[in-house]
C-alpha cells in the first residue's frame, strides 16, 4: 500500500535531474530500461542522430534474422514509459555540442557505437568494387547514407576478408536464393541486385586458423544448412586439428570445431551449387586490377605461441593468387570521437573509460566504450553494468545536486537552429507507413531510406 | 507424468481409429482445454544475489513463459521471445533435474548456450523447458546478466 502511493508520488513529482543517453541503439535501451527502473525522479531523453530509433538491430542485424529484431518490442516498452523520451535526428558534434549537452544534463551516457569502418592499408584498396562490408550491410538494411552503393555484381567471384559474424552475415545474404530474401525486409533495390547477381563462389578469408575464427556456431551452422550452396574447405587448414586437441578446448569451442571437422569430412563439390569457401591462414597484402579488382594477393601465414586462443599470426614470404572480381573488407568496425575533450583512444577505436566512467557525470556503454565485439546479450550485460555504476555514483559523486534544465535547454538552441525533432510518435508514423509499404510487396516492412522522406512522415 | 502418458496414450489411439475417431471425441476434449490446464506447479527463481521468486507455472507452458506471465523481474530475460537467437533466458539447473527434464537441448540450442556467461554443464535455455508435473517445487538459478562493464 505505502509502495503505490509512493510510487504515484514520484509521478507527480517534477522530474528533478535529468539523464541524456546520446544513440538509440541497443547499448541505450538497455541503459535506459535500467536507469528507468532504478532511479526516481529522474527524466531520461534519448537522442538520435537518425530520425528513427534502434541503431544496429535496425541496420545491422540481417533481414533474414528477423527474430533477433524481437529486442524492439522492449525497446519499445523502454521508450513509452512516462519518464523517458525519445528524440530523433539530433546530431551530438553538430547540432549540439558535448559541453552544450553536459550543461543541460546532470549526466550524459554516450552510446553512439562504432559507425566507421577499419581500412586494410594495402595498396589496391581504392579499386572499383573494393567494398567495406559495413557500406554492404547498409545497402541491404536500408542505411540512408548507404542507399546509393556502387557495387557490381555482375560477377563470378567474391572475397571477404575478414571471419566475423558480419563478414558472414554479407557471405550469406549474396549467397541466399532470392526467393528467401523476397521474405525480408530487406531494401527493394538491394534485393533486385542481387536477383541479377552472377556470384557462384564467396572466399571468406581469415588470417588465423579454424580454431581462432570469429564467427559463432549459429551463424556457421546456417552457411552448413544454405539452399544451393554448399561450403568448401580446404582440407589443409585442418592438418593440425587432431583430437587430442580438440578434447581439450573449452565446451563452445569443441562444439564449433567439431561442426567444422564433420562438414570437412562430409564436403562434396557440386557442380550446379553455389560455393562458400573459408579460407585459413591468410593476409591480403595487395589488390590487383586495372581499375576494377580483379585479383588479391595473399601471403601465407603461419601461427606461433602455445595458447590456442591467442596464438598470432605471422606472415611467410609464401604468396598465393586468387581470383576475384569484388573484394568486401569486413576487418572490424571503430568508433569517432564527436568532440575534442574526450579522450579518445585512435588505436582501439574507443573513448577510454572506466567500467563505462569518462568524467565526472560522462559514461559510455556499448561498442563505442567496449569496441565492436559480441552479441545484443554482450551489449546488455555492459549497459546493464554501465548504469549501475551510474546509479552508485549518483550520490557519490553529487551528481544530482544542481539543478539543469534537460530538454529545454536543448529544445531552445535546437529551435534557434530550425532541427526538427522527431519525437515517438513520429517515428510511430514512419513505423506504420513502412509496414503498410512493405504489404504491398508481401514483405514485413519497406524502410523509408531517405531522411528527407522519413522528416516528411513524422510531420504529417 | 501420469499426464504425459495419457496425452500420448490419446495421441496414438487417435491414429490407430482414425476412421472412428467420433468415438473417441469425448475423451479427447478435455486435453488442451482449459479445465486440465489448470494444473500448477512451485517454481522458484533463485537470483546471482541469492533472493529466491516464489511463482506458480501451468503444464504445458515453458519456463519463459512463467516469467512473462507473473512479471518476474529478471531484467533481459528472454530478449528475442523464445526464439531461439539469444542466451538471455539461461538457466542452471540441479543435476538431478537436469536428468529428467523431459527434452534435451538441441543443436540450435547448445549453439546459443555456447555464447552464454557462466555456462555450465546443466545449464539450459528457460524458453525450451516446457513444465511437467514432475517439475513441481523446480528450484533453477538465474545467472548474473550484469557482468564487468569493460566487456
Amino acid at each position: 500500500m505505502f509502495k503505490a502511493v509512493k510510487t504515484q508520488l514520484s509521478y507527480v513529482k517534477r522530474a528533478l535531474s535529468n539523464i541524456c543517453i546520446v544513440g538509440a541503439g541497443p547499448a541505450g535501451f538497455y541503459a535506459a530500461q535500467h536507469l528507468a527502473k532504478k532511479v526516481q525522479e529522474t527524466q531520461i531523453d534519448i537522442i538520435e542522430k537518425l530520425p528513427v530509433p534502434f541503431g544496429l538491430v535496425r541496420y545491422g542485424v540481417a533481414p533474414d534474422h528477423p527474430e533477433v529484431k524481437n529486442v524492439i518490442n522492449t525497446f519499445t516498452k523502454t521508450a513509452q514509459l512516462p519518464n523517458v523520451n525519445f528524440y530523433g535526428n539530433i546530431e551530438l558534434g553538430k547540432d549540439v555540442s558535448l559541453q552544450e549537452l553536459r550543461q543541460f544534463y546532470n549526466i550524459v551516457l554516450l552510446t553512439y557505437g562504432a559507425d566507421k569502418n577499419r581500412s586494410l592499408n594495402i595498396p589496391g584498396e581504392h579499386l572499383t568494387n573494393v567494398i567495406p562490408a559495413r557500406q554492404i550491410v547498409g545497402w541491404y538494411n536500408g542505411l540512408p547514407e548507404n542507399k546509393n552503393l556502387k557495387i557490381n555484381l555482375d560477377v563470378e567471384t567474391a572475397a571477404i576478408i575478414g571471419q566475423g559474424n558480419v563478414a558472414v552475415d554479407v557471405a550469406r545474404i549474396l549467397l541466399t536464393p532470392i526467393e528467401e530474401l523476397q521474405k525480408t525486409d530487406i531494401t527493394h533495390f538491394s534485393l533486385e541486385r542481387i536477383s541479377q547477381s552472377k556470384l557462384k563462389k564467396v572466399y571468406l578469408i581469415g588470417r588465423r586458423g579454424p580454431l581462432q575464427a570469429a564467427y559463432t556456431i549459429k551463424e556457421l551452422r546456417e552457411m552448413l544448412k544454405l539452399k544451393d550452396c554448399v561450403t568448401v574447405w580446404r582440407t589443409k587448414d585442418f592438418d593440425n586439428i587432431g583430437n587430442d586437441i580438440i578434447e581439450k578446448l573449452p565446451r563452445p569451442k569443441k562444439r564449433i570445431a567439431e561442426l567444422m571437422l564433420k562438414s570437412v569430412k562430409e564436403q562434396e563439390n557440386l557442380e550446379q551449387a553455389k560455393v562458400f569457401s573459408p579460407v585459413f591462414f591468410r593476409s591480403p597484402v595487395n589488390i590487383l586490377g586495372e581499375n576494377c579488382v580483379n585479383q588479391l594477393e595473399l601471403a601465407v601465414n603461419v601461427l606461433k605461441g602455445e595458447d590456442i586462443s591467442s596464438q598470432a599470426s605471422s606472415m611467410t614470404e609464401e604468396k598465393e593468387l586468387i581470383d576475384c572480381e569484388l573484394v568486401i573488407s569486413s576487418i572490424g568496425y571503430k568508433s569517432h570521437s564527436v568532440d575534442l575533450s574526450l579522450p579518445f583512444d585512435d588505436k582501439k577505436g574507443i573513448i577510454q573509460n572506466t567500467k563505462g566512467k569518462v568524467d565526472v557525470g560522462l559514461y559510455t556503454s556499448g561498442w563505442l566504450g567496449t569496441g565492436p565485439v559480441g552479441v545484443i546479450l554482450t551489449t546488455m550485460s555492459n549497459a546493464f553494468g554501465v548504469a549501475e555504476n551510474i546509479i552508485e555514483d549518483i550520490p557519490k559523486d553529487n551528481l544530482f545536486n544542481t539543478e539543469k534544465p534537460g530538454f529545454s535547454g536543448l529544445n531552445a538552441i535546437l529551435k534557434e537552429k530550425n532541427i526538427q525533432i522527431v519525437d515517438w510518435t513520429g517515428w510511430e508514423k514512419i513505423d506504420k507507413y513502412e509496414i503498410a509499404q512493405g504489404e504491398k510487396t508481401g514483405k514485413p516492412r519497406e524502410k523509408v531510406v531517405d531522411i528527407k522522406v522519413m522528416l516528411e512522415i513524422a510531420f504529417s | 507424468m501420469a499426464l504425459n502418458v495419457l496425452r500420448q496414450t490419446v495421441k496414438v489411439k487417435n491414429l490407430l481409429f482414425k476412421t472412428i475417431s467420433f468415438r473417441y471425441a469425448s475423451g479427447v476434449q478435455p486435453l488442451g482445454q482449459p479445465e486440465l490446464n489448470k494444473k500448477e506447479i512451485d517454481i522458484t527463481f533463485v537470483k546471482a544475489n541469492g533472493s529466491r521468486i516464489k511463482t506458480k507455472g501451468k503444464i504445458g507452458d515453458s519456463l519463459l513463459d512463467v516469467v512473462v506471465n507473473n512479471n518476474i523481474d529478471l531484467e533481459g530475460f528472454g530478449a528475442c521471445e523464445g526464439t531461439l537467437t539469444c542466451s538471455t533466458c539461461h538457466l542452471i539447473f540441479p543435476k538431478e533435474i537436469f536428468d529428467i527434464l523431459p527434452s534435451k537441448a538441441s543443436d540450435e540450442e547448445l549453439d546459443m548456450l555456447d555464447l552464454a556467461y557462466e555456462l555450465s554443464d546443466t545449464s539450459r535455455l528457460g524458453c525450451q523447458i516446457i513444465l511437467t508435473e514432475n517439475l513441481d517445487g523446480l528450484e533453477v538459478t538465474v545467472p548474473a546478466t550484469i557482468n564487468d562493464a569493460r566487456s
